[in-house]
């Protein structure tokens, strides 16, 4: 089985490119590539991202025809792709970080700043917090209710069908931390820096 | 209900581990690899290391540590000391850091902050502020392991960190370092209350009461600590269990 990581140049993917690693144990290969031709030819695709929405997407769209395969990939083919925090926010239509700027349009909502009440909370929301896990998900297998993840992030993803919400997690108010669509996985939390439990997160993805 | 991160930092210099009391003196105490590893499977919410000879020796030392721990250590991995420019960043974020701690160069020119932040996201960048207090209520950043004064007054610095980017403040009191005499929680109060950004307590840990006034009397998110855990005086579990026994919420 091939899993690619998708390098678009969205930051620092190390972290995820060890946890996969460290998961596959050589019987997974894992690609790290914006290979068009690779990309296409792999079975489960992997969509980090790190920095602002606005720069994920013109670095996604920069690389000529990367976009239309990732398309193809997950909404024509409906091969399994997991996004991570700015990867999953992309799935969204809109994203209003920096500027207001378009995203993949796979899942209807939009990403907006999180309402940290005034101050009362203190953004970007950085550390272990628990997940609540509100549907089954392929990717929860063995995960219990309120395990700990990490996470880093400003911005949030606002669903317009709360049934794609996998997970929630409680800061300022209930936040979406996981959603999944059909074959379409994402994750506001960082599995590959959550410990055994991220990496169990992983593991699921890739027996999917 | 995030938790608030109990941190190990370990100083390595030359490629091993050190901890220096107000940094002179400092005592060998093991492989950073090793260390760190230990740290993770022992529940630490965070790896740090700051590279305390970066300064002015071969940054491909630390380099190669943060490369081999990266691949053993699957909880977040912070690393500072001798970060000047944009190339060092991107060196470390590609041996495996996920995030960098920049103390000089921030001081030197703040928009240094705003660069790094912009290039690589708000998520990596920490900016550790070594303050000393200098009157009541007022307290200098120093920069240089504490050698140097800048006349910067850390509050104020605080706030222009954030206001250029910054994702987290690294803030050690210099007059505590080493001393084992707790955290200045005057400090961290004062400047957790002007800023908007998590704020990590560092310098002065002694005892787990004190890991305790950094978060509930300081406001810290997070607590950084090295000689306590390094020694082995205590455990992350001990301090964990010994913080959730006071209403604290950790990650247990």
């Amino acid at each position: 089985m091939n899993v690619t990581i998708v390098d678009y140049q969205s930051g620092n993917i190390s972290s995820v490119i060890n946890s996969f690693t460290e998961v596959a144990k050589g019987k997974v290969n894992i690609e790290v590539t914006s290979d068009i031709k690779k990309i296409k030819s792999s079975d489960k695709i992997v969509l980090p991202g790190q920095g602002s929405f606005k720069s994920c997407v013109d670095s996604l769209n920069s690389i000529n025809g990367l976009v239309d395969t990732l398309k193809e990939f997950a909404i024509a083919n409906k091969k399994p792709l997991l996004g991570i925090c700015v990867g999953l926010q992309m799935f969204a239509d809109v994203g209003y970080e920096e500027a207001e700027t378009k995203g993949l349009g796979w899942i209807s909502g939009k990403v907006s700043k999180i309402d940290n009440q005034k101050g009362k909370f203190k953004l970007p929301h950085i550390g272990w917090n628990e997940i609540e896990i509100q549907k089954e998900s392929k990717i929860f297998k063995y995960i219990k209710n309120k395990s700990h993840m990490y996470f880093v992030h400003s911005y949030e993803f606002i669903p317009e069908d709360i049934a794609v919400i996998s997970a929630t997690t409680d800061y300022s108010s209930k936040i979406v931390c996981a959603v999944e669509k059909d074959n379409l996985f994402g994750t506001q939390f960082h599995p590959e820096k959550s410990d055994k439990m991220g990496l169990k997160i992983i593991e699921n993805f890739m027996k999917i | 209900m995030l938790k608030n991160r109990i941190i190990p930092c370990l100083d390595v210099k030359n490629g091993r581990v050190v901890k220096g009391i107000n940094f002179v003196e400092l005592k060998d105490a093991g492989d950073p690899v090793e260390q760190a590893k230990i740290y993770s499977e022992g529940g630490a919410d965070e790896i740090c290391f700051l590279d305390i000879t970066a300064s002015n020796e071969n940054r491909e030392t630390i380099i190669d540590i943060v490369r081999k721990t990266a691949k053993e250590c699957f909880v977040p991995l912070t690393v500072g000391g001798g970060v000047r420019t944009i190339q060092n960043i991107t060196d470390l974020l590609l041996a495996g850091a996920d995030k960098v701690s920049i103390n000089t160069a921030a001081v030197k020119d703040v928009s240094f902050v705003k660069e790094a932040s912009k290039k690589f996201g708000s998520q990596c960048i920490v900016v550790a502020i070594d303050a000393k207090k200098v009157s009541d209520n007022k307290w200098e950043v120093f920069t240089h392991g504490g050698r140097n004064k800048t006349g910067i007054d850390a509050i104020e610095f605080a706030k222009q960190v954030e206001t250029n980017g910054a994702g987290e403040i690294l803030l050690t009191s210099m007059d505590r370092d080493g001393t084992k005499s707790g955290y200045d929680v005057k400090l961290l109060k004062v400047i957790t209350d002007s800023t908007n950004i998590p704020v990590i307590a560092s310098g002065g840990v002694g005892t787990l009461d004190h890991l305790y006034d950094g978060i509930v009397k300081g406001g810290a998110s997070a607590v950084l600590a090295a000689s306590i855990f390094h020694y082995g005086e205590y455990k992350i579990k001990e301090a964990k269990e010994y913080l959730n026994s006071k209403n604290v919420s950790v990650r247990l």
